[in-house]
């Protein structure tokens, strides 16, 4: 099995979406590294014949009526929201100024 | 009834007492906000108290009964609530910094169902951040304290509700279990922890963790109470896709019926891999002669193999973080919870980056990181679908084992509760504590935990786990019953009694 060096939680993180300090990079690769280490011992059970599962028990889609019924009003579906404007979510800048 | 009285008693007896008027609701949460007020400044169980809705819930009971209206097995009964289920009425954190001071719009179909059953919420309990770890250390507001030594854990992630429990800062507790966090807890703590069937109890309301593993479910200091409670928060929930339609087994019936103390013709098999290497001496004592005890009571007790549960650990590890990492995208700063460096000038990605940097604590991002790179192309056959894999050989085990068998057993956990900080950064050595427990949420069946002892070596708890098929979730409460009862008359009354006096500390 591999190993998980620096750049590569670093990468993942970006892929998360998840601002990490230089030390926690250092400190995270090595645990990771541990960690890969030990759960890859999976590879070790005989199973290229087997199914996998999802969910442990089998699941069928759920229907319901087609008829309506109340929902969230728009202050309750607000009411955390960071910052709200106009009964919207006010959310950061999603284009940069060369977009 | 005295008020030190109005918080040991079980929670049948509270609704009893409170159905034949001996003493009110409103007395009966009284007495428990002044023992939480008295002792949870160690114990640090509770992240909210509302003492105001609960009265208000309990003079409620008290009016309706007063009115001549029927009221439930449960009615005017306190109960802890875990931190990870949504109230309408009280913040909701699960135990992160991401959710601090967050109220969400809804109630969870279990507090609905709560609040329908006259249980009163006292309020929300402390966990493992997003319900990830072994010992509330996890979570961002500071460890639960174990009432048996407040230098150790409680178990985690629910160590708040085990803790509140022991300690009896409430005879009821909810807590949610994805590889181990109702059983563990209840293991360490002395007290009693079912993790139903999954789909057994609605998700609906549940902030998730991993979706295919977590399930919510009852916890209490005795059986009657857990499936007097399990009754109140079991069935079918249109809200929850994955929710089981079918009656909920009769679980309190297999409580009464397992205190009469006759296992006659029930099988039960000891899991060979559960146990030996890396299994505390006093757990396994304590465990031996339990399984001893269940065949004074009339099972028979064969040893079975489940070879593959060596392998649920390594499989649980990747499942369940491949699960994580894409459940808490949700929190992006921008529905809902924190955000920072909102400053005008950067972007929403930038915002979402430094918020999630921030909000989320050192195991959620170990998971995140570690979920985001077993679900990567490339590593995806190797770890995400052969743990799936494995999945289902785990699966296949418990199917094999209960064509022999009714029920398997183990200890709960490996060891007793351990000192706080000893393994909050060597992540292995955490995840260990749920090697036993971790199989049935791979399966979806029903187990549970249960009280058998105190370790010669530290005088902690231990508990038994006790693991039946997929809706044959009595089938735990007939096996625990019949165990409590034997210990009870044995010892001259529950673990609980042998538990020390909590310092008084506000």
């Amino acid at each position: 099995m591999s190993s998980i060096s620096r750049d590569e939680v670093a990468h993942l993180a970006r892929l998360a979406r998840l601002e990490l300090e230089p030390d926690e990079l250092d400190h995270l690769a090595g645990q990771l590294d541990q960690i890969i280490g030990a759960v890859g011992q999976v590879s070790q059970v005989a199973a290229d014949d087997i199914p996998p599962t999802s969910h442990a028990l089998p699941i069928t889609n759920v229907f319901r009526d087609d008829v309506r019924r109340p929902c969230l009003s728009s202050e309750a579906a607000l009411s955390g929201a960071p910052e709200a404007e106009e009964g919207r979510f006010r959310v950061p800048q999603i284009l940069g100024e060369e977009q | 009834m005295t008020a030190r009285d109005l918080s040991r008693h079980t929670a049948g007896e509270l609704a009893a007492a409170v159905a034949s008027g001996e003493v009110s609701a409103v007395e009966v949460t009284q007495a428990h906000l002044d023992r939480i007020g008295a002792v949870d400044g160690g114990v640090h169980a509770y992240l909210h108290v509302d003492a105001d809705a609960a009265l208000a819930a309990a003079a409620d009971v008290d009016a309706r009964r007063a009115a001549g209206a029927e009221l439930g097995p449960l009615a005017g009964v306190p109960l802890a609530l875990k931190d990870v289920i949504t109230t309408s009425d009280m913040p909701t954190t699960a135990g992160s910094r991401i959710l601090e001071g967050w109220r969400p719009p809804y109630d969870a179909t279990i507090v609905q169902r709560l609040r329908d059953a006259g249980v009163i919420i006292l309020g929300k309990t402390n966990m493992d951040e997003f319900a990830m770890g072994s010992s509330t250390e996890n979570s961002a507001f500071g460890p639960t304290h174990n009432p048996w030594d407040l230098s150790r854990i409680p178990g985690g992630s629910g160590g708040g509700s085990a803790a509140a429990l022991a300690s009896f800062q409430a005879p009821l507790a909810i807590g949610t279990d994805t590889g181990g966090s109702i059983r563990q807890p209840a293991a360490v703590t002395g007290t009693v922890g079912v993790k139903p069937t999954y789909g057994g109890v609605s998700r609906y309301g549940l902030i998730a963790c991993a979706s295919s593993l977590d399930q919510a479910g009852p916890c209490a200091r005795t059986v009657q109470d857990a499936a007097l409670l399990h009754e109140v928060i079991a069935g079918h929930d249109a809200l929850d896709s994955t929710s089981i339609d079918r009656p909920v087994p009769d679980v309190a019936g297999a409580a009464r019926q397992g205190a009469e103390g006759d296992l006659s013709g029930l099988r039960v098999g000891v899991v060979s891999e559960l146990g030996g290497e890396g299994y505390q001496a006093g757990v396994e004592a304590r465990f031996h002669e339990t399984v001893e005890l269940l065949g004074k009571l009339g099972a028979d007790v064969v040893e079975v193999s489940c070879p593959h549960f060596s392998y649920g650990l390594a499989a649980y590890y990747l499942i369940l973080p491949s699960e994580v990492s894409s459940n808490l995208a949700r929190f992006d700063a921008m529905r809902y919870g924190l955000r920072v460096g909102d400053d005008g000038t950067r972007s929403a990605e930038d915002v979402m980056n430094a918020t999630r940097g921030t909000g989320f604590g050192a195991e959620a991002k170990r998971r995140i990181i570690l979920g985001t790179y077993a679900l990567s192309s490339g590593y995806y056959d190797a770890y995400y679908g052969q743990a799936q894999k494995v999945r289902t050989l785990i699966s296949r085990d418990f199917a094999a084992a209960f064509e022999q068998v009714d029920v398997l057993v183990s200890p709960t956990t490996p060891t007793t509760a351990f000192p706080l900080g000893e393994r909050v950064d060597d992540p292995l050595a955490m995840y260990k504590n749920d090697l036993c427990t971790i199989p049935s949420n791979l399966a979806g069946n029903a187990s549970a935990s249960f009280p058998c002892g105190l370790a010669d070596e530290d005088g902690l708890p231990v508990g038994l786990h006790v693991m039946a098929p997929v809706m044959a979730d009595e089938r735990v409460y007939r096996v625990g019953a019949a165990v409590e009862q034997a210990y009870v008359t044995q010892w001259g009354g529950y673990l609980l009694d042998q538990a020390p006096e909590v310092e008084e500390r506000q």
